[in-house]
């Protein structure tokens, strides 16, 4: 056998004074980068397999553990880096594809942080939520163009259907399959109890979780895995999954070795089988051809029901949107390049779409250029991390916004990028039984609930503060926007000024 | 430095308005004896006055108030207005000279109707066609602004105190049965005159105390269907939120109440089914029609006046009633200064309406 090029990424520290030989780590590792040597009586790591979890670091009892980046270092060169160059060993040595998983880690602008809030001084004054109501209630769903009154002074006008959301987030599309039972089970539980939605992903909807229908959008991918008229009117509303950021123009892949007797049952696949996905949907070739399935599930679910349909942020989004918007959709999810997935290929993740900020400016303004903004719902995804990232996005147009990355870490996920394996140490990205064990949805299940309300208190306070009290008055107002360090052109494409300005 | 409608100039202000609901019309002096009082809410950078009733004489022609900078731009906005409207009667607006009001642009009004084929061929009605030819004017004649454009009324305004402006229009020669006024206090101002208030529209009159958050949200929204928010003012923008509502939409008036103040959902919620349902569809479609933000204002309109303050009420406003007169203001003083002994006196709560119209008017 000839030499493995690639060294390790990280390296697993014990202090062996701290060390008690317990082999918590042992059993704990998936990766199984461990073992006990009874010859020697010490505990060994092997760190080629470490994916840096921090597992074994948080169980080790002692706290003997530390993970590290591994110190090696190739020779110093800024075209050739470390990353390029094992890129190489491993596609030598495999002939395959590169897969990885969650969202794009480059370090391309992250727009959310170019810019900055406005407040309340002297002229208007903020409002406090805690002494005065803060609304952050919306609507999502199409509206018409105007609401009509008879005579009588009495409306006429019948709206379509809408779902309401307490807070403007909802849990994105992440599959019964690509994630544990329990995950599942916690994000659920989590949206009942916030009044807000999650999202089944494109896996089908488990019998047992059928009682959280409120709370849940259906989706309908290219697979249409689990898809049958109960799943259709099972959730509020119903998600055509087109794309996703993390891999635009690409389907999915679910390995059958995580195709257990659940995931079949719920898919409608045999055991083992994988489960794949095409690129495309092959009954859409054309925006025509998505307004017949937008109709098709319409008629399915007696026009009870939002129809969202979601598309990855390329490089033509806004022209993309208005066509879904006037195809007959109720909703228009966007998902930039930097959304999470369970498993992408690595070319694909980090190199195709564009960032969320700019797609949402472009098809905000667009859409109100075309005067058809006020009739749909515009939903962003791909990656949102924080309630200022929520507030900037209305801010710029959105209705409301996806997290999928950011709940999952609530929930234990310490982004060790490693999904695809399906030995996610955290019970997340996982089916073996013994690790999604490690997921209490009990607890799990409150720490989004914590999460989702954090983000709430400071969303109430961040809009307090502009003197808004509805966030209404924020969605599409971007003058509480100013630019930081961004080019003339920037500023141009997100319709904002420069701080300063 | 930048003038209006390059730059968004906050500003705090006070406001008065008095009606006659019998139709009785008054002069101009009592209104501008309330908006005195209040002389230290306004900074001598804007002052201003609507009157309704007081052109019966025209009261089927569209009274165009315009402001030109020079002759040479009153000459090209005049070929405009002479290409699309029939001229019954053009001429200055009669002034006198007042001591701080300096710097005034020509000021000129023009009684018009609509050339009839060029609205049938537009496919609209007169007040569209005419509102059109407004948004056109001010928003592509560089130094020509139209500041007045309804039936039977006009606004007066300018850069200086309301009283100065009042008395440089003379307006005690004029008889309304309804006033509104403003004072003005921007944070800065380039003294630009059409930048003062009240705002107008057709017949909708607008003058406001306070500064809106909402105000890129609502302007965003109005110009979606073919407003243009040349000024970048809370008043010019809730004055496009009225017309569309109203006007253009065909909303009852004190719906659109509904939507500009709308009802807070945790009041909504316990209301019956459908009242329910009515308000929310109101929140779900208007959404960005909610108007946020510190704010009292005074609408006039064809029916009469309405008073509006912002949901949690974060500007000062006071009503009075006597007889068939409906007074309000940003102080109690400034109606008392000019009805000592009203029947009745109150504050508005955050959100609701104080509805005058005229006797018989519809709501
Ligand atoms: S993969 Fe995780 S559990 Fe295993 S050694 Fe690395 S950090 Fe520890
Ligand atoms: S879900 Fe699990 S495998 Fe995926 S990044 Fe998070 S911790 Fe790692």
């Amino acid at each position: 056998m000839s030499v493995n090029f690639t060294t390790p990424l990280f390296k697993v520290e014990r202090d062996e004074n701290k060390c008690i030989q317990c082999r918590v780590c042992e059993k704990q590792c998936s990766n199984k980068v461990h073992s006990y040597d009874a010859e020697d009586d010490v505990m060994r790591a092997k760190d080629q397999d470490c994916v840096n979890c921090h597992r074994c670091v948080l169980l080790c009892p002692t706290g003997a553990l530390i993970i590290k980046k591994y110190p090696n270092e190739f020779r110093e060169n800024a075209n050739w880096n470390g990353q390029a160059i094992s890129e190489i060993y491993k596609q030598a040595d495999t002939g395959t594809v590169l897969l990885t998983s969650m969202g794009n880690p480059k370090p391309f602008t992250i727009y959310w942080d170019k810019m900055l809030l406005n407040a309340s001084q002297v002229t208007n004054p903020s409002i406090d939520p805690l002494r005065e109501p803060m609304e952050t209630r919306v609507l999502i769903g199409r509206k018409p163009d105007k609401l009509e009154y008879n005579a009588k002074g009495e409306l006429v006008t019948e709206i379509p259907p809408q779902i309401e959301l307490n807070v403007p987030i909802m849990f994105s599309a992440m599959s019964y399959g690509s994630i544990s039972r329990n995950a599942h089970e916690s994000l659920a539980r989590a949206a009942t109890e916030l009044g807000i939605c999650y999202n089944t992903g494109e896996g089908g909807l488990n019998r047992d979780f059928y009682k959280y229908g409120k709370n849940t959008i259906v989706q309908v991918a290219s697979g249409r895995f689990g898809v049958n008229k109960e799943y259709l009117n099972a959730g509020a509303a119903i998600e055509i999954k087109i794309g996703q950021g993390a891999k635009p123009g690409i389907g999915g892949h679910l390995p059958g070795r995580k195709v257990g007797e659940d995931v079949s049952a719920t898919r409608m696949i045999p055991i083992g089988s994988d489960a794949i996905s095409p690129a495309p949907h092959h009954d859409i070739y054309s925006i025509e051809d998505l307004r017949q399935l937008i109709y098709s599930l319409k008629e399915v679910s007696g026009y009870k029901k939002p129809v969202f349909v979601k598309i990855a942020a390329v490089h033509n989004a806004a022209a993309i949107a208005s066509g879904i918007a006037r195809a007959g959709a109720d909703v228009i999810v966007v998902d930039g390049f930097r959304g999470g997935t369970g498993a992408a290929p690595l070319r694909v993740r980090d190199n195709v779409g564009i960032p969320i900020e700019l797609a949402l400016a472009s098809i905000d303004e667009r859409l109100r250029q075309e005067g058809i903004r006020n009739q749909i719902s515009l939903v962003i995804a791909g990656s949102v991390r924080n309630s200022a990232d929520i507030v900037k996005a209305i801010a710029l147009g959105a209705d409301a916004v996806y997290i999928g990355s950011a709940a999952l870490l609530a929930i234990g996920c310490h982004m060790c990028m490693s999904c695809a394996t399906g030995k996610c140490n955290w019970g997340i990205a996982t089916q073996e039984p013994e690790l999604v064990k490690r997921l209490n949805p009990d607890i799990m299940y409150k720490r989004l609930v914590n999460l989702i309300s954090a983000w709430n208190h400071e969303i109430q306070e961040i809009i307090g503060g502009m003197g808004i009290n509805a966030i209404d008055s924020l969605r599409g107002n971007r003058l509480m926007l100013r630019g930081i360090g961004l080019t003339n052109k920037e500023l141009e494409i997100l319709g904002i000024h420069h701080a300063g300005e | 430095m930048l003038k209006e409608g390059q730059i968004r100039i906050p500003s705090g202000c006070a406001i008065s308005g008095i009606i006659d609901k019998k139709g009785n019309r008054f002069t101009g002096d009592v209104i501008m004896k309330s908006i005195a009082l209040m002389h230290d809410r306004s900074n001598g950078l804007g002052g201003g006055f609507a009157a309704y009733g007081i052109y019966p004489q025209y009261k089927d022609l569209f009274a165009l108030h315009i402001f030109y900078d020079n002759t040479s731009i009153k000459a090209q906005t005049e070929e405009f207005i002479e290409k699309h409207f029939e001229i019954e009667s053009a001429g200055d607006i009669p002034t006198t000279p007042v001591e701080g009001i300096t710097n005034k642009p020509l000021i000129w009004r023009y009684f018009v109707t609509p050339r009839t084929y060029l609205v049938r061929d537009g496919f609209m009605d007169e007040n569209e066609f005419t509102s059109r030819c407004i948004i056109k004017i001010n928003a592509d004649y560089k130094g020509a602004y139209v500041f007045s454009s309804g039936k039977n009324m006009g606004a007066f305004k300018g850069v200086g105190f309301p009283e100065d402006i009042g008395k440089f229009f003379m307006l005690e020669n004029y008889e309304a049965y309804f006033w509104s006024a403003h004072g003005r206090f921007p944070t800065n101002t380039p003294g630009w005159w059409g930048g003062a208030h009240p705002f107008t529209m057709l017949n909708w009159s607008v003058v406001h105390n306070g500064e809106i958050s909402s105000y890129d949200a609502n302007r965003r929204f109005v110009e979606m269907f073919g407003y243009k928010c040349t000024l970048q003012t809370d008043t010019e923008v809730i004055t496009y939120l009225f017309d569309l509502l109203v006007r253009k939409h065909g909303i009852p008036i004190e719906k659109a109440m509904k939507i500009m103040t709308a009802p807070f959902w945790d009041d909504i919620d316990r209301e019956s089914e459908d009242v329910k349902k009515e308000l929310k569809s109101l929140r779900a479609v208007y959404a960005n029609a909610l108007v946020n933000g510190p704010f009292s204002i005074v609408l006039g309109c064809e029916n009469g006046m309405i008073a509006l303050n912002d949901r949690i009420k974060l500007r000062s406003m006071v009503a009075a009633e006597k007889g068939s007169k409906t007074f309000v203001a940003s102080e109690e003083s400034a109606i008392r200064i000019i009805c000592p002994d009203p029947d009745r006196v109150w504050s508005p709560r955050g959100g609701e309406p104080v509805i005058a119209f005229l006797e018989g008017a519809q709501k």
